[in-house]
């Protein structure tokens, strides 16, 4: 059940909103501090692929976002675009890192700085990305109507602790409660 | 917090310092500020990192394709990167092994053998 729901339209700029909504829920849900720089970062990625197709395709619907708190933050991201588009960049591998590598070594094609090639580079990192940061990943068709969904979720306190029983420990509750 | 971007020169090099976050919101300012340096004939680039907050794919496509730009016109672009947080995104993508990471300005513009110029 989500905690916290948040749509936009498929601008870049509301993707910032998202990372910071998606923080802020993470720190409430008892997420360790460590981790909130790649949940940032893997949020911000996870939106900024919705955008990116959102726009390739000319789709105005909004993106979803879905931050829950049960055993587990969880993040779920949806888009709207043709699942064709979303599996295509899908395909995209870690051998196609050394590729980019490729493109730039002397000799390599002139035309490498064309937006296109940066484009697929910015896309190649984004899945390496996500790839590397998030340790439970999963991209699969949404559930209703067209599109994908990203899933991503990380260890809460809470949940770490779920099957001792929260409230077995009283005396090593933390300190900045006194007074 | 909003992108800044203010250029300088070191020793012969044109140094971009970076602040802020780069994202796929504010990574084409930083594209069009690159390309402006380039087009007015900067073909030394040092981009400095050092008070970047948060950086995204968006920002390494911008940087990459800073890098094959420089290099199209025989120039060069390093990075000065101090943070270990930015540097774990180098080392995830790979990217470590593309650009030339130096910890601060004085290292990226030290190796010049004529910085009189």
């Amino acid at each position: 059940m989500p905690t916290v729901k948040l749509s936009f339209t498929p601008a870049p700029a509301h993707v910032r909103t998202a990372r910071l909504v998606g923080v802020a829920v993470a720190r409430r849900a008892g997420v360790a501090a460590e981790l909130f720089d790649e949940i940032r970062l893997a949020i911000g990625e996870a939106c900024s692929r919705a955008v990116s197709l959102h726009r390739d395709h000319a789709i105005p619907d909004l993106i979803e976002v879905a931050l829950a708190d049960d055993e587990r933050f969880t993040v779920l991201v949806t888009d709207r675009a043709p699942i064709e588009a979303a599996l295509g960049q899908a395909l995209a591998d870690p051998s196609d890192l050394a590729d980019t590598v490729a493109l730039l070594e002397p000799g390599g094609p002139a035309d490498a700085a064309d937006p296109a090639a940066e484009e697929a580079v910015t896309v190649g990192m984004r899945l390496a990305l996500l790839a590397g940061l998030v340790e439970d990943l999963s991209v699969r068709p949404a559930d209703h109507g067209p599109g994908t969904e990203v899933r991503m979720s990380w260890p809460t306190t809470a949940g770490r602790n779920g099957s001792a029983g929260r409230g077995s420990s009283p005396a090593r509750g933390p300190s900045p409660a006194r007074g | 917090m909003e992108l800044s971007l203010s250029t300088r020169t070191v020793a012969g090099y044109q140094v971009l310092e970076v602040g802020g976050e780069i994202d796929v919101y504010t990574a084409p300012q930083l594209r069009a500020r690159l390309i402006s340096l380039v087009e007015d004939g900067a073909r030394r680039v040092v981009v400095d990192l050092g008070r970047v907050e948060f950086l995204d794919s968006t920002g390494l496509g911008v940087l990459v394709g800073a890098l094959k730009r420089l290099r199209g016109v025989g120039g060069e672009l390093s990075l000065v990167c101090g943070q270990e947080r930015l540097l774990k995104i180098f080392r995830i993508t790979g990217l470590d092994r593309v650009f030339t990471l130096y910890p601060t300005v004085d290292g990226a513009t030290a190796d010049n053998p004529d910085g009189s110029s």
